[in-house]
């Protein structure tokens, strides 16, 4: 960007000056009709970095992910691509954007190279430079080889991967995915997020990535943390869990009531403030291990199952909301 | 690509794709989709064929009372036929754009920097040029009910077919928009295609037609196709209005459908829109 120049001395990165931000939300609100789907989100994607919106299904991932990419427009609030309103420029924001759907949008009946070429031609690429673009991306993707191969005859993973080229062949800026490792397997989502840290580390693109996977998130340099349209959590995976005092205890009981004595009489005897989940009471300690010893004496029989674990970013969502990342909450937004 | 370093400089491109590239992208898609699927290949070229053999197969038995009289009304049917066969393929194809959406190919479009124009405009005139094709190979029966091919008459007819072609094209578009299911578009097509085509002109004469359904005909904007279509073929037969007159109504409707879906295109809207 062009602060780069004009401070060369002052090390400020080019993304770091107020409304130049690879993707800015600034108290962004929707609802559908009466029902409050995003409720004044504020957060900001520095300049390449890959960033993580997890959160269960029915959180607002998908409706945030529609208004960024310039799908819906909010009902509140403003969201920003490189600097560029979404509802009010949602063109030069488009050409900043590249998006990978969660769907399929390939053409099927086209092949992998006339796919690329519509693309292009949408975003005003055309001629020798959209040839020579094209070849890089799928060059990049691996797929230099099946160019004039119809896309319906590519495997899933070889698709998604055409996806990604798709949403490349603008040379973006910002990169959105929506769930991107949906129907691939282990080995293909191991190769897909390398390419998207090659990505971030070579050529400084800015990455957005939707999930409702803990394993995935883990990836992110920074999560945002989703739970009914609000954000709960936002950091990267890391500091995130630091934040919960050393270990998570889990205690297992035969039933929720049991679950509910044990966690009063815990209170009382040891003056900790355990949460109930079902029939499991969990406590965070910076000395499980001791506890857990403790805890066992004193209520001989009243346990079915201890475990001790550091903290996963399950325990970061349960810490913040009180409830788990998989509840019957989470299936009205499907 | 690799050469450049994490903190480079982007360049904010601002740079519009225009409204003729995408477009031209769009109706390319229309013709290549539409020849690789063979089967819509041969129903193109089949369909008029077997349309006009049943069709004059029937007539002649049916209508041999009189002498002449069938071929007589064969000739008056032919610009109604014509018409029918662009309606049919017009409409249709506008089915390809519920397809579009249900397999998440429209919604990379939406997400383009391209002005909603250029998406109707591409779309639109990828369905016209497949429907005006066949609209013109029917044309090739034409001198079997006595029409003189002169240049003239074919320039007229083309013209005529391919204004038809678009406005009806836009108006499938405008309908196949808004729609999430092909079974809905057949339904809403039928109900209101058929009428379109029956209040045409193309079964019997506006002149014929009295209160309410002259008043339905003159509001159609099939009739106005299919008059000047007539006045093409047979320039010394008299219609309802002058083929200056049917070809510019013809254009205008063109304009209005066109605009129809485009004003439905771009309601931006805080709900899904794709």
């Amino acid at each position: 960007m062009a602060t780069l120049s004009e401070h060369p001395s002052a090390k400020i990165r080019a993304g770091e000056i107020p409304g130049r931000m690879p993707i800015e939300l600034d108290r962004v609100s929707h609802n559908y009709g009466d029902r409050l789907a995003l409720d004044n989100l504020s957060f900001a994607v520095q300049p390449a970095e890959i960033f993580g919106l997890l959160g269960p299904n029915g959180s607002g991932k998908t409706t945030l992910f529609r208004i960024l990419s310039t799908l819906m427009v909010p009902s509140g609030g403003t969201a920003r691509i490189e600097g560029f309103d979404v509802s009010r420029e949602p063109n030069r924001a488009r050409q900043q954007t590249g998006i990978v759907f969660q769907a399929r949008s390939l053409d099927l009946k086209l092949t992998v190279a006339e796919n690329l070429k519509h693309q292009g031609h949408l975003y005003g690429l055309r001629g020798e430079t959209l040839k020579t673009r094209s070849a890089e991306v799928l060059q990049r993707v691996g797929l230099s080889d099946r160019a004039n191969e119809y896309v319906e005859t590519l495997s899933g993973g070889m698709q998604r991967r055409v996806e990604l080229a798709k949403g490349l062949i603008h040379s973006p800026a910002v990169l959105l995915l929506d769930e991107p490792s949906t129907g691939l397997d282990p080995g293909a989502r191991r190769d897909m997020w390398q390419y998207l840290k090659t990505l971030r580390d070579q050529e400084g693109v800015s990455i957005l990535v939707t999930t409702h996977l803990m394993e995935e998130a883990e990836h992110c340099d920074r999560l945002a943390i989703l739970n009914q349209g609000t954000l709960v959590a936002l950091g990267s995976p890391l500091q995130l869990k630091s934040a919960i005092g050393g270990d998570v205890v889990l205690f297992e009981t035969a039933s929720p009531e049991a679950a509910r004595t044990l966690a009063e009489r815990m209170g009382a005897r040891f003056g900790v403030q355990p949460s109930v989940l079902g029939s499991t009471v969990r406590l965070e300690r910076p000395d499980g291990h001791r506890l857990v010893t403790t805890v066992v004496e004193a209520f001989p029989g009243e346990i079915d199952g201890i475990s001790v674990a550091r903290p996963s970013l399950e325990d970061v969502f349960i810490q913040r909301t009180g409830h788990r990342f998989w509840t019957d909450a989470g299936e009205k937004e499907a | 690509m690799a050469t450049l370093a994490a903190t480079a400089p982007r360049a904010v491109k601002t740079a519009s794709p225009g409204i003729w590239l995408p477009a031209y992208s769009l109706w390319v898609r229309e013709i290549v989709r539409f020849y690789r699927q063979k089967a819509r290949v041969a129903g193109v070229i089949a369909s008029p064929l077997i349309f006009w053999v049943v069709l004059g197969a029937g007539f002649a038995h049916s209508f041999n009372t009189g002498a002449g009289s069938s071929s007589h009304y064969l000739g008056y049917f032919f610009p109604g036929s014509v018409a029918m066969i662009v309606l049919f393929t017009a409409i249709f194809s506008m089915m390809s754009l519920i397809q579009d959406r249900n397999e998440g190919f429209l919604l990379s479009v939406l997400a383009a920097p391209v002005s909603r124009s250029s998406i109707v405009l591409g779309k639109v005139l990828g369905g016209a040029t497949l429907a005006a094709i066949q609209g013109i190979i029917f044309l090739v029966f034409a001198p079997l009910v006595g029409v003189h091919m002169t240049p003239v008459a074919i320039a007229l007819s083309i013209l005529a077919i391919v204004m038809i072609s678009f406005e009806l094209t836009a108006l499938g578009f405008a309908i196949a928009w808004p729609m999430d299911s092909t079974q809905a578009f057949h339904a809403i097509v039928n109900m209101l295609l058929i009428p379109l085509w029956l209040l045409s002109g193309s079964l019997f004469p506006l002149s014929g037609a009295a209160g309410w359904m002259r008043f339905c005909m003159m509001l159609n904007p099939l009739t106005y196709g299919v008059e000047a279509l007539r006045g093409a073929l047979f320039p010394d037969t008299p219609t309802q209005f002058s083929l200056p007159v049917n070809l510019a109504v013809t254009a205008v409707f063109c304009l209005l459908t066109f605009a129809a879906a485009w004003a439905i295109v771009n309601r931006r809207t805080n709900k899904p829109s794709a």
